[in-house]
């Protein structure tokens, strides 16, 4: 009597096993088309269901997704509510009515085994007036965008130069790209969460027209597009063509045998790092000088490691290969506070700076802390008390005699409070080099703070100080003398500046 | 039979004598020595042991190396605003043990403390303070408003503290943190 329970029980548990094995991995990996959920906290697939050639999905899978209730009436009816609001569908009907207000649907609800299948249109026309993020369906690319994520459209064309190709990229909404260069590959990199791009990138049959410059082009990330050369690719020149609401990116594959055709913009850049890419963009008109200030200097080491690297040494190493490869690739003055072993006073430094009138200031670095482990690159900005700040306001109708007779109105801002009125550009540039920082080096747990630092306070244009990791950290002061480290840290400053350079001449600055 | 009664009162007036004498001569003397020196003495040891305590926060480095953390201490009660600025000072610049790391570089003393009325405080540290300092941006933040906040958190009447170094006013400790000016309260630091 006892021992009868146990077989039935051992015969019922590897099946329970498998059954529920089997339902885990149907349910990580649908079968069939689907639609990407594209959210905040990450994407998801809803499997999409064709019924009479139009794409359905499961409101129970849509429920699960966006905290919905489902509930079927007696008399027939669903009712799908969210945070008290409902929306009531009709079998057999391709209307729902949301809070009262009807709306079509192309096609009514359908029964699929024991689950309620409806239009994926449901999801924008019915779902979105009640939900409390924006829902933007884009069917054609089976996509659905929730809230205020940047995805945007990518539409890639390709056109034979006769000496060349020419690729052209456009994104709507406009989204800012970053073109580098790793080995023979070209990668394009979105500022935006996701790309909304076609599979594959360009229909075969132009792909086998472009194969001599253009072996392959495809999406490797969420958001960048990779382009692997083809056998005749000799060099290549971006540039970026302002639209209303696309960004557009012209790509010129320039061959190699083409003896007529401009040289591949190649600079000859002093100390350029390994994977700097021969891309130029158009010329700058916010920015043509860069203040670029290597910390200490003679018989200021500034901070030592434990294996004898000094800072200033280290510093002065990385501000070089900023140099040439900001001035290589962009064509902008790059002056630096010292290219040698001698010490500068601050206000030197600051001063050169201004009387040169640089658009931007960055003084390099490398930290030290009591505790060991502390690791990871900061950016520092200028911080001023309160009454400083009201110090540093030009005061009104300061009238100073001129030459030659008359008065002229002046503003006089103190030296030492120069930077207060440039702290917004400097927190925007500061924003844009911690993200350009980010896929490269280690960050501190406070990327960017602020601090009373002599060396900005007295910088009349954005300014920024990066303190690039920690020499008393073992681990990092082998880092910071890397070749790849240094290469990277000179890498994040260049697109930084681009970018930057991008922000103000699109009016986002002076 | 008459001299023994004379026997015992000249015994008992030599013992009345002594006790007396003990009582009201010997006894003060000695105590009145034991005890002058220690009254007049001016207590120059800031942690008098068995003197009044009270508690005020003082500032550590976090486990992460990257803010400051306030802990709750007991330390000596001095008299009047400056008088407890000096004590607070001398309690957050003692060295310490793990699990509490200071940012005060080792060997740094207080070579002196003074106010203004206008609630300015100006706090001389010994040259260890930049000579034994290691040197980075964040180590050197760290120091400053760790003096800065000890005073400025605890003591009301106090609202900017400036560094001075052997006596006299300094750029910065390792060139970066601009002290040639008070600087307020900054709880930012503090996690």
């Amino acid at each position: 009597m006892n021992a009868r329970p146990l077989p039935l029980f051992a015969t019922a548990l590897p099946l329970v096993i498998l059954v529920g094995l089997v339902a885990s991995l149907s349910s990580q990996t649908p079968a069939g088309p689907s639609l990407t959920v594209l959210a905040r906290e990450g994407r998801r697939a809803l499997p999409i269901a064709m019924v009479a050639d139009q794409e359905f999905v499961a409101l129970d899978d849509l429920a699960a997704a966006f905290q919905l209730t489902v509930h079927e009436e007696s008399l027939g009816a669903i009712t799908v509510t969210y945070k008290g609001k409902t929306i009531v569908l009709t079998p057999e009907q391709a209307l729902a009515s949301v809070a009262g207000r009807l709306v079509s649907l192309p096609a009514p609800p359908s029964r699929s085994g024991r689950r309620w299948l409806v239009p994926v249109e449901f999801i924008s026309r019915a779902l979105t007036l009640v939900y409390d993020a924006r829902l933007d369906l884009r069917k054609p690319s089976r996509l659905l965008v929730v809230g205020d994520l940047r995805v945007p459209r990518i539409l890639v064309r390709y056109d034979s130069t006769g000496a060349g190709g020419r690729l052209t990229i456009d994104a709507t909404p406009r989204a800012n790209s970053t073109v580098t260069q790793e080995g023979e590959r070209i990668l394009v990199k979105f500022d935006a969460e996701a790309l909304d791009a076609p599979s594959p990138l360009l229909p075969p049959q132009t792909l086998q027209a472009a194969a001599p410059f253009v072996r392959d082009i495809r999406v490797v990330d969420n958001t960048t597009i990779a382009i692997d050369p083809g056998p005749r690719f000799g060099g290549f020149r971006a540039a970026v063509q302002p639209a209303d609401a696309t960004a557009r990116l012209v790509i010129d594959l320039v061959g190699t045998q083409t003896e007529a055709a401009p040289a591949p913009p190649v600079p000859a850049a002093p100390q350029p790092p390994p994977e700097v890419p021969p891309a130029l963009t158009p010329p700058a008109s916010a920015i043509r000088t860069i203040a670029v200030d290597p910390g200490h200097g003679g018989e200021d080491d500034g901070v030592r490691g434990a294996q004898g690297t000094k800072e200033k040494d280290l510093v002065l190493a990385v501000a070089r290969r900023v140099k040439g490869v900001i001035e290589g690739r962009l064509g902008i003055r790059v002056l630096l506070t010292r290219d040698d072993d001698r010490n500068i006073p601050l206000d030197d430094r600051t001063a050169l700076a201004n009387n040169n009138k640089a658009d931007l200031f960055i003084s390099l670095h490398a930290n030290a802390s009591v505790r060991r482990s502390t690791a990871g690159a900061i950016i520092f900005l200028a911080a001023f008390d309160d009454s400083d700040s009201e110090a540093a306001k030009p005061a009104p109708g300061e009238r100073v005699p001129t030459f030659g007779g008359g008065l002229r109105d002046i503003e006089l801002v103190p030296w030492n409070l120069a930077q207060t009125r440039h702290l917004t550009q400097s927190v925007e540039f500061a924003t844009i080099l911690e993200q350009q920082l980010r896929n490269r080096v280690p960050l501190s747990v406070h990327p960017i703070d602020r601090a009373p630092l002599r060396v900005l306070e007295s910088a009349n244009m954005p300014a920024v100080l990066l303190e690039m990791g920690f020499l008393s950290n073992a681990e990092q002061e082998k880092q910071l003398t890397v070749d790849v480290f240094q290469a990277g840290v000179a890498q994040s400053i260049y697109e930084a500046v681009v970018r930057f350079r991008d922000s103000l001449n699109a009016g986002g600055g002076r | 039979m008459n001299r023994r009664p004379v026997a015992v009162a000249i015994g008992v007036a030599f013992v009345a004598f002594v006790i007396g004498w003990l009582m009201f001569v010997s006894t003060p003397r000695w105590f009145s020595r034991q005890q002058k020196p220690v009254a007049a003495a001016p207590a120059p040891a800031p942690p008098a042991p068995p003197g009044r305590k009270i508690k005020a926060r003082l500032f550590y480095v976090s486990d992460d190396g990257t803010r400051l953390t306030g802990v709750e201490r007991e330390i000596a009660y001095g008299e009047g605003p400056l008088e407890q600025a000096r004590e607070i000072i001398s309690a957050q610049i003692a060295p310490v043990t793990e699990p509490l790391v200071t940012a005060i570089p080792p060997g740094t003393t207080l070579r002196a403390l003074f106010m203004t009325e206008g609630g300015d405080a100006y706090v001389d540290l010994s040259r260890n303070v930049t000579s034994a300092h290691t040197g980075g941006t964040l180590d050197e933040i760290l120091t400053v408003y760790t003096i800065v906040n000890a005073l400025t958190a605890n003591l009301p009447a106090i609202t900017s503290v400036q560094l001075l170094v052997e006596g006299k006013e300094v750029d910065t400790l390792s060139g970066h943190v601009d002290l040639r000016r008070p600087l307020s309260k900054n709880l930012a630091w503090v996690q």
